[in-house]
């Protein structure tokens, strides 16, 4: 098994994700982690889907989601070419003895603090899945009280854009 | 040119404009305001059944006689889940059909409103689409989409919901509407390179065997098909699907391959060298256990939907594409290689097959009916030019093997799904697509108990079907499998129907038909003879066979097409063995 990530390019319409995501688990596919949100473009939004899977079975899968009307484009995205960052808030167990070595490794990681109580503080911090797994394993001895993640999103790197087609093929019906 | 109107005015005129005629369904709350101005349609016929599954069926009998789509339309709720079964029948066999169903109104949806059902979530999984519409303004354009996307690319079923306030509400009518399916791209030409490494690998085999499904009567490339394989010269095997599709009396022609299949259409895909699928989609009943099915075959993979190709069976030459355009440019393809494939030795090989393991069957010594001679005789009195139907099990099967079909799509049936009751109501739809066309349903007396309320439709709308039930009392294949692999325990299979519950000439008598019973081999000729003569209304033949006959060939579920036997314990002798 290896992680792939898909970007999925879909019309910005009522259903679309429930479609994609009841697709994967009638295939018996597990979602590591899915993004939905807007683009540039205000008629088509982007999933990031991160699956754990075979090349064959993830080829009949990417076939499958190509067949839904919805569905605009999907490419998968090289982890090399490719810029990938998820969100965590944490809520950790700070008081007047740990705060100070709560914030060290909070810049360390340039992480921001965005909530203070006299004990505990809330961290965002953005970055890889790596980053983030190092980030919250360092502040576990303090005590997490509780986290938050976002899916992953991700974007090639260079110039080029996946969406550029895809809006010729909206502009075309328009 | 623009005009104001109601949601429903304007489905009925969405539903002329597209050239819809005819129309199965059974109004009701939610569905209401769309019947009415559908009454006043001179252009759209509107069929009243006895149960939704009945107009679901007749729409894809309509649309498999006609090869346009089908419209089936119901109401919220139960009018729409019993909906579902020919939906998800028509998913699995790419039939196009539009599924119209009434919605609550938008303001109730979600709130367990009275006759409320999801049926766009419902049906998700068993439509190429589907379409909530809760804006009387998008239902033109809506329903243009539907059958668009519904009869191009790979046909089938889509489902559109139109909520009660949507239906009544005022709207500006336009058409023709501008289509918004930005993702909706089918691939029909075919890759050239693909089509000549495939000319490459046909010339270069020895054993090659054309396996044809129903991708290709779909695509309506019979004429193509017959062309190419008579260029080449190489055997032809026709799925369930595709029957008729190449004349069963071609002499290139080894019948259907799979579980039922024929000695020699089983035993060339074992044995051959190469392939060459043409929209199909490699089928568990065909292919037997997946790991030994045709295990020394390079394979060519053509059809119009990607995700077929490789899916069960890795593709050397996958071929996307429709049908028609791919077998025409592998006509043109294999024309310009300098030279011919050589399958003399093949065909030796399974001409032997032919002379030693025909079709057979078991013919009763107490001088019972056997099943299969109906279906012969049926076969020979009929012809060709009929349309049958079939529903699932044993009827099927013998009406698949016995029945000599020269003429596409004239076998209709429910293959991928396995449908009970799907033959008699299919057979209304393809009576009212093609009224001149002779119709048989041929149905088991399981099927046939779970849809006849159809035959009320067809006396009362005028729809002269005949039916042959082949009456065995029981829940045919299934006891079969009993026979073979539960011991003989007869576990609620039998439905005692040979004691006349329910009489089937009564029944057939109560619904304004003609009711005919035949119970020995003598008199077959002349009760189909009966039955040929009468055009007025529909006729049902009670045909009391025996209960063991059973359906041979057969591979057995999970086992390899190389342990097919043609009797039970008796297993074909394969020559040549050392050669592969």
């Amino acid at each position: 098994m290896s992680r792939h990530t898909l970007s999925v390019l879909v019309e910005n319409k009522p259903g679309v994700l429930a479609r994609v995501a009841a697709l994967f688990s009638r295939r018996g596919f597990n979602i590591d982690s899915l993004a939905v949100g807007p683009t540039e473009h205000e008629d088509i939004s982007r999933m990031t889907i991160v699956v754990n899977v075979e090349e064959l079975p993830l080829e009949q899968v990417t076939k499958q989601l190509n067949k839904l009307v919805n569905v605009l484009k999907i490419v998968e995205l090289d982890p090399a070419q490719a810029v990938q960052r998820e969100l965590t808030l944490i809520k950790v167990r700070a008081d007047a003895e740990t705060r100070s070595s709560v914030l060290e490794l909070v810049n360390l990681f340039r992480a921001r603090c965005v909530d203070v109580a006299p004990d505990a503080v809330t961290i965002e911090v953005t970055g890889t899945p790596d980053k983030l797994q190092a980030f919250v394993r360092l502040l576990e001895p303090f005590g997490v009280k509780e986290l938050v993640q976002s899916g992953m999103v991700a974007i090639g790197r260079g110039a080029r854009s996946i969406t550029d087609r895809s809006l010729r093929a909206l502009d075309r019906t328009a | 040119m623009t005009e104001q109107m109601t949601g429903a005015q304007a489905l009925v005129r969405a539903l002329e404009h597209v050239g819809v005629d005819t129309v199965f369904g059974i109004p009701g709350g939610a569905i209401l305001p769309a019947y009415d101005p559908l009454y006043d349609s001179a252009k759209v016929r509107h069929v009243l059944v006895r149960h939704e599954q009945g107009a679901g069926h007749a729409a894809q009998g309509y649309a498999q006689a006609t090869g346009k789509v089908g419209v089936c339309m119901a109401t919220s709720g139960p009018g729409a889940t019993n909906l579902v079964t020919p939906i998800a029948d028509a998913y699995m066999d790419s039939v196009p059909i539009v599924a119209i169903t009434g919605q609550v109104a938008s303001g109730s949806i979600g709130t367990d409103a009275f006759q409320e059902a999801d049926i766009s979530g419902i049906t998700m999984p068993i439509t190429k689409h589907n379409f909530l519409v809760t804006d009387p303004a998008d239902i033109a354009r809506t329903i243009a989409e539907a059958f668009h996307i519904a009869s191009t690319g790979r046909p089938g079923p889509v489902l559109v919901d139109i909520s009660k306030d949507a239906l009544t509400a005022t709207t500006e009518f336009q058409w023709p509407p501008v289509m918004q399916l930005p993702g909706y791209r089918p691939v029909t030409r075919p890759h050239s390179k693909q089509i000549r490494e495939a000319a490459k690998l046909i010339v270069e085999a020895r054993r090659p065997v054309l396996y044809v499904g129903g991708g290709v009567h779909k695509a309506g490339a019979a004429p193509e098909l017959r062309e190419f394989a008579e260029m080449t010269g190489i055997p032809v095997v026709t799925t369930l699907m595709a029957r008729g599709t190449f004349p069963d009396s071609h002499r290139q022609h080894l019948g259907m391959p799979g579980m039922h299949g024929s000695v020699p259409a089983v035993g060339a895909l074992q044995r051959s060298d190469l392939i060459i699928g043409l929209g199909v989609r490699f089928d568990d009943r065909v292919t037997g256990e997946l790991s030994t099915f045709a295990p020394h075959a390079r394979v060519v993979h053509a059809d119009i939907d990607p995700a077929e190709i490789s899916k069960n069976r890795h593709a050397d030459v996958p071929i996307v594409g429709d049908c028609k355009e791919v077998i025409a440019e592998l006509i043109a393809a294999v024309g310009k290689e300098d030279r011919r494939g050589d399958y003399a030795e093949w065909w030796t090989q399974l001409d032997a097959y032919r002379t030693t393991y025909p079709l057979g069957y078991e013919t009763f010594e107490d001088g019972s009916l056997a099943p299969q001679y109906v279906m012969e005789r049926l076969g020979a009195l009929v012809g060709p030019d009929a349309i049958y139907t079939a529903g699932v099990g044993q009827h099927q099967m013998w009406a698949a093997q016995f029945i000599g079909y020269e003429n596409p799509g004239t076998f209709i049936n429910s293959g991928g799904a396995g449908t009970m009751g799907f033959s008699v109501p299919a057979a209304m739809g393809a009576k009212m697509g093609r009224p001149d066309a002779v119709v048989w349903a041929i149905d088991g007396d399981g099927c046939f108990q779970m849809t006849n309320q159809e035959l009320a439709t067809c006396t009362i709308e005028g729809v002269p079907i005949k039916v042959a039930v082949i009456n065995n009392g029981n829940l045919g294949m299934v006891r079969q499998w009993q026979t073979l692999f539960y011991n003989e325990r007869y576990s609620n299979t039998n439905l005692q129907t040979v004691r006349r519950i329910p009489d089937f000439v009564k029944l057939a008598e109560a619904y304004g038909c003609v009711g005919l019973r035949c119970e020995r081999p003598e008199d077959v000729d002349e009760v189909i003879g009966k039955a040929m003569e009468i055009n007025d209304v529909p006729v049902v033949i009670d045909f009391v066979v025996h209960q063991d006959a059973m359906v041979w060939p057969m591979v057995a579920a999970g086992t390899s097409n190389d342990d097919i036997r043609f009797a039970r314990d008796m297993a074909p002798v394969w020559d040549g063995e050392d050669q592969v």
